[in-house]
């Protein structure tokens, strides 16, 4: 089968590839593209852990073609902390305990990033039904949350951040 | 768990897409927003030679308000549709359906035209475009034509859309102000999916009941119209004890689904709960 050239623009930088078009969008920014941070967990699309933000939209990005990628701004996990400083997310998930073993962090941030861009000051239920498409296996979710809230009243400038 | 080998084709007009369903077709299978097409083809479940993507087509996406009804595209997602102030105010009860599917990740890229034609039984929009008496606009070889939601859901994952034909839009008249509905819903634990799923519009005039109409998904192995529910209670008054009468009759004469997750008997009773449940709401 015709294998397709693709553009795409991952954490402000520009990619050319030809890709077969059942290649799937994660195995893309994972396998050609080398971004690591995107993890592949059920590959069902229940999981969460292959969350990146596409054109502005957190997907599942193993429920992707790339080719349907072609021409969007994609951005992963590593695209989110800037200068070398932690994203007031990543921060929360740090002071908070929001992980263990860390497979699901990468996603879990992603849709935590999705859900602050959508409702800056979310009660825990809000937190807990937006981050209802991502699975944690160690946290129970209770420290999740709290990263969450953490980042939240950082973002909206009422949290210093704790030396640590 | 990656898909077969397949030819895409990514048309920009409705026209192109029509001409490559009809070149194709049974080799082809049409792609939205993927989100039941993928899955299934990870599992090899479908192998399909061509892949047709039209959500490069823009004029199949977003909602309007032409003439006291809402034209949706059917590439519109179930996000926009949860989150656009237009059908909030206009037909909220299409917010809140859309807000009852899947999780946050799955809202943003499925579309309620996937949705329809895909014609999952657990899939909750089927119930609401029931209970709103929907208009499909279908488009095909032969051009247009519009397919009454009553008409449309056939068989498990079969619709009266034929094979060359796609579907553009969902046309939805906006309610009275009299008019009222919910969609509720028995979430399976672990998928989200509709054990069962009620929808129901009820038409009051004080505490009488002028009408009421009722979708059920996720029981039998195509949503259906509960009739004997509606017939029941128009024309009563919105009692309780009338309210359960008339939710006793949510299954009747419906085959239920038996899998690993409810026994035909469970979902019958979900069924007639929910319905009870949702009429009771909006009597309130």
């Amino acid at each position: 089968m015709a294998n397709q050239v693709i553009h795409t623009a991952i954490n402000g930088q520009e990619h050319t590839h030809e890709v077969e078009p059942r290649m799937l969008l994660v195995h893309y920014i994972r396998d050609v593209v080398g971004l690591t941070g995107t993890h592949v967990g059920c590959e069902t699309s229940l999981c969460g852990a292959c969350t990146i933000m596409v054109d502005g939209q957190a997907v599942k990005s193993c429920t992707m073609l790339a080719v349907q990628a072609d021409g969007a701004e994609i951005m992963t996990i590593e695209g989110l902390a800037q200068n070398g400083e932690l994203h007031p997310i990543q921060e929360g998930f740090w002071e908070c305990h929001g992980l263990q073993c860390g497979f699901c962090t990468p996603g879990m941030i992603i849709a935590a990033h999705q859900l602050l861009q959508r409702n800056p000051n979310p009660s825990e239920d809000e937190i807990r039904h937006g981050l209802d498409g991502n699975l944690c296996r160690c946290t129970g979710y209770q420290h999740i949350v709290d990263a969450v809230q953490y980042a939240a009243e950082k973002m909206q400038g009422s949290r210093e951040r704790k030396e640590v | 768990m990656i898909p077969g080998s397949f030819e895409y084709f990514a048309p920009t007009s409705l026209n192109e897409a029509l001409d490559l369903l009809k070149t194709h077709g049974d080799d082809a299978k049409v792609l939205a927003g993927g989100h039941s097409l993928i899955p299934t083809m990870k599992l090899r479940l479908a192998e399909p030679a061509v892949i047709i993507d039209i959500t490069r087509i823009g004029d199949l996406r977003g909602v309007s308000e032409p003439d006291g009804k809402l034209v949706i595209g059917a590439l519109t997602t179930h996000y926009e549709l949860e989150s656009s102030a237009l059908v909030q105010q206009k037909v909220p009860i299409l917010s809140q359906t859309a807000a009852a599917i899947g999780d946050v990740q799955v809202r943003n890229k499925g579309t309620i035209g996937g949705s329809l034609v895909h014609a999952d039984p657990a899939a909750d929009w089927p119930a609401t475009i029931l209970a709103l008496d929907a208009d499909l606009k279908v488009a095909g070889p032969d051009g247009e034509r519009v397919i009454k939601a009553t008409d449309f859901f056939q068989e498990l994952y079969t619709t009266a859309l034929e094979p060359e034909e796609i579907l553009t839009e969902i046309h939805v008249s906006i309610p009275a102000a009299n008019t009222k509905g919910v969609y509720l819903k028995q979430y399976q634990a672990a998928s989200g999916f509709a054990l069962t799923g009620v929808a129901v519009l009820l038409t009051r005039s004080g505490d009488t009941c002028q009408k009421v109409a009722v979708g059920v998904n996720g029981v039998a192995d195509v949503a259906y119209r509960a009739t004997g529910v509606e017939s029941e209670l128009a024309g009563k008054t919105l009692s309780a004890e009338n309210i359960a009468a008339a939710a006793e009759k949510a299954a009747d004469g419906v085959d239920a689904m038996e899998d690993i997750h409810a026994s035909p008997a469970y979902r019958a009773n979900l069924a007639k709960v929910y319905a009870q449940r949702a009429i009771a709401q909006l009597a309130s």
